[in-house]
């Protein structure tokens, strides 16, 4: 898939710095708490016992008439070892029993993944409650009790993870190295799951601070004399009616250590995530469109697509202007990265929002789609235009019926009844050569090709002007790419549609189209008639991408054509022709002026200031 | 080694496997509870009755509880006095447990099930419409709040909003009551404090699950098909993201069970939780048995019926996969 | 000479509907020295076979031997054995290179894996790997995530020369890869088996790009080996009516049209449909039971046995469309 979809940047939220300055404060509280409060928290005061908050003591005084704010300042410590005590132990129990699963053989796979699911079927507090009495009461048992309760978590998510990393190639090329398994995990697995793992032993210091402040407020956990912020709640929740204060202030506590870590969490997942720049959605002034003209069915001119990315804007599509006539088949062609899925998209109107689009002319049918409203060109897209997509295992929806995928857009743009939209459903399936009884079946009791043929079926409802096929056949079979493209090119004779057909396969383009348009870079750099594209490429771009194709009649004793270099960085274009850096022939002029679509020959067009002379054979025909 | 056929009639065969994967961890439940009190340092039976018994009382006590047999006959007699409904006899009260599980099951369930529909009830539709209005990067304010928020909520602990809650809405501003189970109002407080945390969790995730729906491919067909919302979202979107989203909730009902406990004690509601909690500090181990295996028990047919309505809602993943 | 010989090779899966064989009873041999190409459409069962060979997956019938000598197993041990000599390249450039680690780090390790080596040594052996394969030793110091596809996939192939191997596996190697790029990565290839005399298993979906590089290609259909051949003979006269239709459908500059008779008869439901005791293309096969009826020895027999005493080993009852039935020596029917 191309990038339409846009990654985020790593954080630099104000949430980073709270969360990063209340963890400081707590690792000062840890390590200073029992150093300032601990005198006053220890001494007994009969003579002020059970007192609400004062000025001498802000959160009153116990029942021997302790300050409650040294307790709980006191306190911290003990909670906050314990609970990071309990998450060590348990972290690195469950990664290695998790990770373990990546390399081990597939029964030992099985066994452990039942053990873990067992295990996880158990509430965390339950299993510690449970193991805290039977180790007895006291901090001891508590720590022991959460961290064995930990462990089946991590251990399912460190599975979890590391079956991510027993499906990729590396790990399979390391065990063919004949790795030892120790060090497939030190080496292979632990470093790819270390990032997630942090993140959530993050989480769980945060989780078993909650538990073990559970687990001291039944009674279970630490024991008096000793105390941590879960026994200090326990033994003021009877004096929550009377003086609320008092009796919440070591949860209070317990509440600000858990947000610490759920925040410190969140910041390392970098869920608060600082997005690229926003682009206003500007429009362009109603530019001097050109009239409609005959037969068109598309006519689109000067069409440039702005991307907001982390590191800056992108313009992936740079001035592409395309005419299609009704019935006729075009091919856009070029690597990944060229922009001809973004120039599907822009012509469909289904970029995302924050892309820009500029167009100085855009119509469809007849009609242009620059001065429309939204709400006009929404209503005149969906009858004029069809998409086929490249998937046809995705672009199904799994959980919906053929024939609702079928007759939903006639219903809804077209006003067909029920009856009626299920009358052309079944004459579209008919056209596409499938059985009108797959009506009733679901997608994923469909073959590849048979989805395919359904997506374009369902293309054709609408009875669309234009359909456009954005790598229809990439994902299929060569045998069931052959029958698909037959469909398509079959469409064009029953009816005046046009097809602008997407591929990276200049074969298969050659074969099916009647012209074709190369791509490179976000321009189009040669438009010619597709008997021309094998012999008669006037574009050093296009010639070299022609010659990199194995035939397989080709010399195998020949060296394939390659294109030394690579595409350009989207984010610092070259100057002038966007070919020159890894063009051979390249002069002075190519690498200051941008050459524009000229035309050569009767419908054949170059952007080229310098193009190839034809071969000798091609010239003479 | 291969799973079984996929038989003409899915639903027994599915049945029938998900409660066979039940069966082992009922047998963790039974013998764990059955050991526990066998585990337990020292003698319960003098910690309970406390160190000055006597131990004429002390041995009849023992014998009573068949402390005094053979391991596996001790085990035999469990299992077969639980068929029986016999969960034992309280140390401290001498009363019956069974007697105490029927009464207090029923509280505790009053308030699991409430709280976990209407997390349900919330993070469904709340995270699918805060994916819908951030998808793709749109409103990122809005999605910044959304974050924060849910990040601070579930991390509030159920105890201590519980205790939080008492102090406030009912100590305060007297509104509901604070502790004690007296009509529905008096569950208002605790549904609250067991449901809000695990509601901010499944919102956050519900939201991740319906924005990778959103960017699937079938998606973006419905889109180029110029779909009204309502349908592009509830027909296409939502059946898509039931799945996932529900076996999430289905994780998150356990801990809910567990967290009774505490919130019990802090309501002071009559349900099996504080039941444990009390007998926990009374070391009154049948009790605690009991409720050991009673929790565990429910969570496991908890797990149960979330997987049998995931089957429901989705036929073919969950009963193919399994 | 033989490098690897594998004989009667079966894998199995576990399905969701229980165990699938992905790989039924393949023998194919690969001599010193030379390319021999696999292709097969999606599910035909190449990349279980490459699996099996290497011992990431179960081989649950035939054998496998390497110079004549028994070398399949499923253990670290057999593995280390086989991975001196056999080494693979694998499809997806993404996942390929482990994202942690440098490109002198992963060529490192394997380098090292079989023999001690000194630090400079070391150094020395990395920078002719990156040579060898083409690519800028600059290149050492960086990450698989600052590496394009084409890079990485070429960083995958030095990793496997790292070891000193007698055979290269490449699955699917190009398929990710644009056509452009694709040729260099296809030129690497055919460089290095000249280069080092290597004896390379090429397998891929892409006929041409096969074909361009191998010496020998064979056929796989639905997890059995349907025709094999040198490739100039196996592309001016194929046997096997399944090859035909795969030739025919493969789109070509300037564009062929496909002979009369060559196209499957059914739509794409050949990988759903039942196995019978006969032929596993007779369903869909242009020249088949289903254009001429009398042919029921397609769905009766199977066609694999006296595949080796036919033209091209074509695993076929009337191969090149022969009116008659291939008899089998002991003359069953």
């Amino acid at each position: 898939m191309n990038p339409v979809r846009l990654p985020v940047k790593p954080p630099r939220s104000p949430m980073t710095w709270i969360a990063l300055a209340m963890l400081a404060s707590l690792l000062l509280l840890a390590v200073a708490g029992p150093l300032v409060g601990g005198a006053a928290a220890d001494r007994p005061d009969l003579s002020a016992v059970l007192q609400g908050p004062s000025a001498a003591h802000p959160f009153g005084t116990d029942n021997l008439g302790r300050d409650l704010l040294a307790r709980v300042l006191t306190a911290a410590r003990l909670s906050l070892l314990l609970a990071f005590a309990a998450t060590l132990l348990s972290a690195t129990a469950g990664i290695l029993l998790g990770a373990s699963t990546a390399v081990v053989g597939g029964r030992a796979r099985r066994w452990l993944g039942a053990l873990i699911n067992l295990l996880l079927a158990f509430p965390a507090l339950l299993v510690a409650v449970f193991l805290a009495v039977v180790f007895g009461a006291g901090a001891t048992g508590a720590l022991f009790a959460l961290a064995v309760a930990g462990i089946p978590g991590f251990a399912r998510l460190s599975q979890t993870l590391a079956a991510g990393v027993a499906n990729t190639d590396y790990l399979a090329a390391a065990r063919v190295l004949g790795l030892r398994r120790h060090r497939l995990i030190r080496r292979h697995v632990l470093p790819n799951i270390a990032e997630p793992l942090l993140l959530s032993t993050t989480m769980a210091a945060g989780t078993a601070l909650v538990a073990l402040s559970g687990l001291s407020f039944l009674g279970l956990g630490v024991q008096p004399p000793a105390y941590d912020w879960g026994q200090l709640l326990n033994q003021g929740l009877d004096r929550i009616y009377a003086q609320p204060v008092p009796a919440l202030a070591p949860g209070l506590a317990v509440l600000y250590a858990a947000l610490t870590f759920q925040l410190l969490g969140e910041v390392l997942a970098g869920g608060v995530a600082r997005r690229g720049p926003a682009l206003r959605a500007r429009r362009e002034a109603p530019a001097e469109g050109r009239p409609a003209t005959g037969d068109q069915v598309l006519q689109i001119e000067d069409l440039t697509v702005e991307l907001p990315t982390p590191d800056g804007v992108i313009r992936p599509v740079r001035g592409v202007s395309l005419t299609l006539r009704g019935g006729e088949i075009v091919g856009l062609v070029g690597e990944s990265g060229s922009g001809k899925s973004l120039t599907a998209l822009a012509i469909a109107d289904l970029l995302p929002e924050q892309a820009r689009v500029t167009r100085r002319t855009h119509r469809l049918l007849g009609a242009d789609l620059t001065t429309m409203t939204a709400k006009e060109r929404h209503h005149h897209l969906a009858t004029a235009l069809a998409m086929i997509f490249q998937s046809p295992a995705s672009a199904l929806n799994p959980s919906l019926r053929v024939g609702t995928q079928l007759t939903e857009a006639v219903r809804a743009h077209r006003g067909a009844s029920r009856a009626e939209a299920a009358e052309q459903a079944a004459g579209a399936l008919r056209r596409v050569a499938l059985s009108p009884t797959l009506l009733r079946s679901r997608p994923h009791q469909l073959s590849g090709g048979q989805r395919q043929r359904v997506m374009i079926a369902s293309g054709l409802m609408v009875r669309p002007g234009l359909i456009i096929a954005d790598e229809p056949t990439t994902a299929l079979d060569v045998t069931v790419q052959r029958q698909i493209t037959d469909l398509l090119s079959g469409i064009r004779q029953d009816s005046p549609t046009a097809v602008l057909f997407i591929s990276h396969d200049l074969a298969l383009v050659a074969g099916l189209c009647e012209r074709v348009l190369v791509m490179y870079a976000g321009t189009v750099v040669e438009s010619l008639p597709t008997d021309r594209l094998a012999t008669a490429t006037r574009h050093p771009y296009a010639r070299a991408l022609v010659e990199s194709v194995p035939a397989l009649t080709a010399d195998r004793d020949r060296p394939l054509r390659t294109v030394e270099g690579s595409p350009p960085d989207p984010l610092t274009p070259p100057a002038g022709c966007p070919f020159q850096p890894r063009c051979a022939h390249r002069r002075d002029r190519c690498a200051t002026d941008t050459p524009s679509l000229t035309e050569l020959d009767p419908g054949h067009r170059v952007a080229c200031w310098h193009p190839l002379p034809l071969p000798v054979q091609a010239a003479t025909s | 080694m291969s799973p079984p056929r996929l038989s003409r009639h899915p639903w027994p065969a599915f049945l029938g496997r998900r409660t066979a994967r039940l069966l082992p961890s009922l047998a963790v439940v039974l013998t764990a509870s059955f050991a526990m009190i066998r585990l337990v340092p020292g003698d319960p039976v003098r910690a309970a009755l406390g160190v000055d018994a006597a131990p004429a009382l002390v041995a009849a006590r023992r014998h009573q509880l068949g402390l005094d047999q053979p391991f596996l006959a001790q085990y035999r007699h469990y299992l077969a006095g639980l068929l029986h409904g016999d969960l034992g006899t309280s140390l401290v009260t001498g009363a019956p447990v069974a007697e105490l599980v029927r009464t207090r099951l029923p509280a505790t369930l009053g308030i699991a099930l409430p709280a976990f529909l209407a997390t349900l009830a919330v993070a469904l539709p709340g995270g699918l419409l805060a994916a819908v209005h951030t998808r793709d990067g749109r409103r990122p304010r809005a999605e910044l709040a959304f974050t924060a928020v849910t990040a601070t909520l579930a991390g509030v602990p159920d105890f201590v909003l519980a205790a939080g809650l008492t102090a406030l809405l009912a100590v305060g501003l007297q509104l509901l009551p604070v502790a004690g189970a007296a009509g529905a109002g008096s569950a208002v407080l605790p549904v609250l404090a067991l449901a809000l945390a695990p509601t901010a969790v499944l919102v956050r995730i519900v939201r991740v699950e319906a924005l990778k729906v959103l960017s699937e491919d079938y998606m973006r067909t419905a889109r180029a098909k110029r779909l009204p919302p309502v349908r592009l979202y509830l027909r296409h979107a939502a059946p898509n993201m039931a799945t996932a989203s529900l076996t999430v909730a289905g994780s998150l009902l356990p801990a809910m069970i567990a967290g009774t406990v505490l919130v019990e004690k802090v309501f002071a509601w009559p349900g099996i939780g504080s039941a444990m909690a009390q007998s926990v500090v009374a070391q009154d181990y049948p009790v605690v048995q009991a409720m050991v295996l009673i929790l565990g028990t429910t969570v496991l047919l908890a797990g149960l019926a979330v997987d049998l309505l995931l089957a429901l809602v989705n036929p073919r993943s969950a009963i193919g996969e399994m | 000479m033989t490098v690897l010989q594998l004989s009667d090779i079966t894998v199995r899966h576990d399905g969701p509907h229980g165990p699938v064989t992905a790989v039924d009873g393949v023998s194919l041999e690969i001599p010193a020295g030379t390319t021999v190409g696999l292709v097969g459409e999606s599910g035909s069962g190449k990349s279980s076979l490459v699996r099996a060979i290497v011992g990431l997956a179960p081989v649950h019938g035939g054998r496998i031997l390497l110079d004549g000598r028994e070398a399949g197993g499923h253990t670290v041990r057999a593995r280390r054995r086989l991975g001196r000599r056999v080494q693979v390249v694998f499809q997806d450039p993404d996942t390929a290179l482990n994202p942690r680690m440098t490109v002198r780090r992963t060529l490192e390790e394997a380098a090292t894996a079989f023999h001690r080596l000194d630090r400079r040594t070391r150094a020395e052996r990395v920078a002719r790997l990156l040579d060898l394969v083409g690519l800028d030793p600059q290149l050492a110091g960086r990450l698989p995530s600052r590496l394009s596809g084409g890079q990485r996939q070429r960083v995958a192939i030095a990793r496997a020369l790292a070891v000193g191997p007698d055979l290269l596996i490449a699955d699917e190697i190009t398929s990710a890869l644009d056509v452009s790029v694709q040729a260099s990565v296809l030129n690497t290839i055919r460089e290095l088996q000249r280069q080092l005399g290597l004896s390379i298993l090429f397998i891929g979906h892409n006929l041409p790009a096969v074909c361009y590089v191998s010496d020998v290609v064979a056929v796989m259909y639905r997890g059995r080996i349907v025709e094999s051949a040198p490739t100039d003979a196996l592309l001016r006269a194929p046997q096997h009516p399944y090859t035909r239709t795969l030739l025919a459908a493969v789109p070509g500059l300037p564009a062929t049209s496909p002979p009369p008779g060559s196209t499957p008869l059914s739509v794409d439901t050949a990988n759903s449909a039942p196995l019978h005791a006969g032929c596993r293309f007779s369903a869909l096969c242009p020249d088949g039971p289903g254009r001429h009826p009398e042919r029921t020895v397609c769905t009766e027999r199977d066609p694999q046995q006296g595949a080796a005493d036919r033209p091209h080993r074509a695993a076929c009852h009337f191969p090149s469309g022969t009116v008659e039935p291939d008899e089998p020596e002991d003359g069953l029917s």
